[in-house]
């Protein structure tokens, strides 16, 4: 396991997305409300860019006609067949035991700490200045 | 042939009604002279024309008139040659046909009368379904309260095209009075033709006709299952009859498929369509409309994913298999059991109080 600085926080604001490489992998960082989180950016289904995908919220009814809206923007559609995925776990709505995308665990730390930390910067160039997105893989 | 165990429970069977004459005792006075003053001779629809091969096999088919018209020739033909201990009486007469709510409820009526009076108190192996004037919810809600405290009707009777989706919520007060009721709600082949029988018009022959069915079931069964009828009454039990089941597989497959990336839609969906029928739907076994070799037919069940959704049926008097091979040929006992009894008794919660 080690660490990878992918981006600078202010590249992913809240509510944006960026696809990015760890380790040849394609992984899709979500910004929620100022957490990051990261996943695999091929879906479970049949491999469709969850990067891409439309960000929505929750629905489910007790009640036929009835729409219980939660979880705003914490949910990811794949953009080919809309499926629904939950960005913090990873987990699919429609068969969440058996189908579920890779997650990766993603932090944000200072500059300062990533100059001189255990870690690899993938592509960019770090300053001590800066806030960074690190992904752990 | 697989053999049918002692007892079967047939779930689909048609005594006719042999001619107007038959209801006269039965319908209101205002409605009586309705039939004379009009001149009324025949309410049956086109769905099952008299002399096409399918209406009636060969050698139930009576000299003349409808077929299976009276008691009598019912047990000899239907009962006893399949030591059956119960069977259910669907009546596919043109009430569901009528533009007039007032006569389609008052001619249901009579149908149902005439169902206790000549058919139910004389023999006692035969259940049936509440025929309802589906041209008004709140007149068929009415009719299944008046039948209910019979239970010998086990059922209420839809026809597969009416003049809207049965999922839609106007046709809820019917479900609910059957949960209420502990009635299964029994979806059979045929129509108003108040619309075409197709989904892309009018045919111009039966055969399309008959085969059109299939689709037709599989559209009500999307229907109820997107508009939320089983989240909405989880106890119903829906039966289709004289459906055919060989297309189910299929069918659950593109519905799953498109419910997995559209089910924010319709959110109250929260299982999948193929769960949601195995708790709640059940289909009739004849016609078996399957592949003829026994390989294929047994597959086919293992797609089904479940033992439990069919229930055994002759669809006497009509011509979907000869002498008494009813059941298709493969079967295991177990199976041929569950289909014979296990399951009509699992799924017709009445047949059970009246039966034990
Ligand atoms: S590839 Fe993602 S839903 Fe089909």
């Amino acid at each position: 396991m080690s660490r990878h600085v992918v981006a600078t926080a202010q590249e992913i604001p809240e509510g944006g997305r960026k696809l990015v490489t760890v380790r040849g992998r394609p992984i899709a960082i979500f910004n929620l409300k100022g957490e990051y989180f990261g996943m695999l950016n091929r879906c479970p289904h049949q491999g469709g860019p969850m990067c891409e995908g439309l960000i929505t919220g929750l629905r489910e009814a007790k009640q036929p006609g009835e729409y219980l809206y939660s979880r705003k923007g914490e949910i990811v559609r794949c953009p080919w067949h809309g499926w629904e995925f939950d960005i913090k776990t990873g987990q699919s709505y429609v068969d969440p035991d058996k189908t579920r995308i890779r997650t990766y665990p993603v932090e944000v730390e200072a500059g300062a700490a990533v100059v001189n930390g255990p870690y690899v910067a993938e592509t960019i160039p770090v300053s001590v200045e800066e806030q960074y997105v690190v992904v752990e893989m | 042939m697989t053999a049918l165990p002692e007892g079967a429970i047939d779930c689909d069977i048609h005594p006719s009604v042999p001619s107007v004459q038959a209801l006269m005792p039965y319908l209101e006075d205002h409605w009586r002279e309705q039939v004379v003053m009009r001149g009324i001779d025949e309410l049956n629809s086109i769905s099952y024309p008299l002399n096409s091969p399918l209406t009636c096999r060969a050698d139930w088919k009576p000299a003349s008139g409808r077929p299976a018209a009276d008691v009598a020739t019912v047990a000899r033909q239907a009962l006893d040659p399949f030591r059956t201990s119960v069977a259910i009486a669907n009546c596919l007469y043109g009430v569901q046909l009528l533009f007039s709510e007032d006569m389609g409820a008052a001619f249901a009526r009579a149908v149902n009368d005439w169902m206790v009076k000549e058919w139910l108190d004389k023999e006692p192996r035969l259940r049936a379904s509440i025929v309802v004037p589906t041209q008004n919810v709140e007149m068929a809600v009415d009719e299944i309260n008046r039948c209910a405290a019979d239970k010998r009707f086990v059922q209420v009777l839809l026809l597969v095209s009416g003049d809207t989706p049965l999922g839609r919520r106007h046709h809820w007060p019917i479900y609910a009075a059957c949960e209420k009721h502990g009635l299964a709600v029994g979806i059979h082949a045929g129509s108003s033709y108040h619309n075409p029988p197709t989904p892309v018009g009018w045919p111009s022959y039966y055969t399309e006709d008959y085969v059109g069915q299939a689709q037709a079931f599989q559209t009500q069964l999307t229907s109820m299952i997107c508009e939320g009828v089983f989240t909405k009454f989880p106890h119903l039990k829906v039966v289709l009859l004289e459906s055919g089941f060989t297309w189910l597989p299929a069918h659950l497959w593109r519905l799953t498929k498109y419910w997995r990336g559209l089910r924010m839609e319709i959110p109250w969906v929260d299982r999948a369509p193929g769960d949601i029928v195995r708790s709640n739907v059940r289909f009739s076994l004849q016609p078996v409309d399957g592949p003829p070799d026994q390989e294929s037919l047994l597959k086919l069940f293992d797609h089904m994913q479940s033992d439990e959704l069919l229930l055994f049926s002759t669809d006497y008097p009509h011509h979907q298999f000869d002498g008494n091979a009813a059941l298709p040929n493969g079967l295991s006992a177990e199976l041929a059991r569950k289909i014979a009894i296990d399951n009509p008794r699992a799924t017709y919660a009445r047949l059970m109080e009246t039966v034990g």
